[in-house]
């Protein structure tokens, strides 16, 4: 599973145009909220099963599935460390992030 | 068909009749009455409802506000403490444009405790973007939350049908039930333009940048100011269905009152007994009952009150370091209009004192010895 990579905002120039409530308006395409993070996780593929657990998890939606094999946003991913915690193979880990 | 019912049961009925989906309330008193009847009723499939048992009125109205979103018509009720532990999605209900109808019984705000009645509860909530309705009888608590539906569901702002503690919550008048055949034909199933649902998924309610968030209130605002109108058309087609007008305020000898009192709830039932004492003492007095509050029907009570000489706004509440609600309210739709009479504010039956005839009488007394309206509350009734 992929998700869509439309990163365009959505600006409306007037009221008439937009919807009653804030609904699909598409903010968080762009507020891009991954640097919150301070950890990131790490997939070891040689460990790594397929079973889709993290991907489940994920609390943020941030783990996308490509040709079977997790891989995190990091434009999203701030670092909770759940993937990781639940992998059962554990060949995810948390790595600091340094800059 | 005609039954001795209390004004709980009067919203029971209400939302029986509106064949609400979905129900989520917790109890409080004087509330509670209201929830027993639904949920027997879903218990005994009288209602087709899905009754939801929460742990806390926050919980209650954001069950209501899910049930909405999914396009259940949702009605839910409760009371005072219980409102203000509902304040923050009261706000999420309005701006998620989710018409859910709850039964508000106006309970004083403790401390001390009280069960018995005043309008601070509700009116604390004057500005979370709810329509109110304030009801005098228990006929027109049944027949305001079927109108509530039909006018909340067209503008997708939700409404309070509120009703006072005791002086109808526990009194017991008889009300004609409608037949659910004629409330069918009145009010049409819920059909919201957007709702949650996996074959249209959408995200709701997600981060609202300044670039949109101004419009989105902006756009509350006016379909708020859409409906008075739509209040006057449904109620005339309410009376047209079922004999029964459901207007923006009840005029009693309002046309050649030279003394108007401006009431709400059942003070203003009890304010036509003033009314007729003081006309055949010869005073040409009427009562305007205000019935919606929000929006403000400001043309209407405009109209009513020019033609009056003196007013006298009489409050079961108080904007503590200013004045009682309705009047501040009054004065503001009258403010830099030529030709408006004096406006005088009075305050009385707090925590549920008794409002009495001989109140409004007095009032009428105080007003007469004054020309010019002061900062001075008039208070009647309390003990000093």
């Amino acid at each position: 599973m992929t998700k869509k990579k439309e990163t365009k905002k959505i600006v409306f120039q007037s009221e008439s145009e937009m919807p009653v409530t804030a609904m699909s308006l598409g903010s968080m395409l762009y507020n891009k909220t991954g640097a919150w993070r301070n950890i990131r996780p790490e997939v070891d593929r040689a460990k790594c099963i397929q079973c889709g657990i993290c991907w489940k998890f994920c609390p943020d939606v941030s783990i996308d599935i490509v040709d079977n094999w997790p891989v995190v946003d990091l434009d999203f991913c701030k670092g909770c460390g759940i993937c990781a915690e639940e992998c059962p193979t554990k060949c995810i880990v948390m790595v600091k992030e340094e800059k | 068909m005609k039954k001795v019912i209390m004004g709980n049961h009067s919203l029971s009925y209400g939302a029986m009749l509106s064949r609400a989906q979905v129900i989520a309330a917790y109890p409080i008193t004087p509330q509670t009455q209201v929830v027993e009847l639904l949920s027997e009723m879903c218990a005994n499939k009288t209602l087709d409802a899905k009754f939801i048992k929460v742990e806390s009125e926050h919980s209650a109205m954001a069950a209501s506000l899910g049930a909405s979103l999914t396009g259940a018509r949702t009605f839910t009720a409760t009371s005072s403490q219980g409102l203000a532990l509902m304040h923050e999605l009261l706000h999420w209900a309005s701006g998620g444009r989710l018409p859910v109808v709850m039964g508000e019984i106006n309970r004083a705000m403790a401390p001390g405790w009280s069960i018995w009645t005043d309008q601070n509860d509700s009116l604390s909530q004057r500005d979370t973007g709810w329509i109110q309705f304030y009801c005098s009888s228990n006929q027109e608590v049944l027949d305001t939350v079927i109108q509530a539906f039909k006018v909340s569901e067209k503008l997708l702002i939700p409404s309070m049908v509120i009703l006072d503690a005791f002086a109808l919550s526990h009194t017991y008048e008889i009300v004609e039930i409608p037949e659910q055949k004629d409330v069918d034909a009145y009010l049409p199933p819920f059909n919201p333009p957007h709702r949650l649902s996996p074959s249209d998924p959408h995200a709701f309610f997600g981060l609202t940048g300044p670039e949109h968030y101004f419009e989105l209130r902006y756009k509350l605002q006016k379909d708020m100011e859409k409906a008075p109108a739509l209040i006057e058309e449904t109620g005339r087609e309410f009376e047209r269905n079922f004999g029964r007008y459901l207007g923006l305020v009840d005029e009693y000898l309002c046309d050649d009152a030279e003394f108007l009192f401006i009431t709400s709830g059942t003070a203003g039932y009890t304010a036509r007994v003033a009314v007729d004492d003081l006309r055949r003492e010869g005073v040409k007095a009427g009562n305007l009952r205000m019935k919606v509050f929000r929006p403000f029907p400001f043309d209407k009570v405009r109209g009513i009150v020019q033609k009056a000489k003196k007013v006298a706004v009489v409050d079961r509440n108080l904007s503590y370091g200013h004045h009682g609600i309705f009047y501040q309210e009054v004065k503001s739709a009258l403010y830099g209009r030529d030709g408006m009479p004096p406006v005088f504010g009075y305050v009385t039956g707090l925590g549920g004192r008794d409002i009495t005839p001989g109140d409004f009488k007095e009032i009428y007394r105080l007003a007469s010895s004054k020309n010019t309206p002061d900062e001075e509350i008039g208070w009647i009734g309390v003990k000093r």
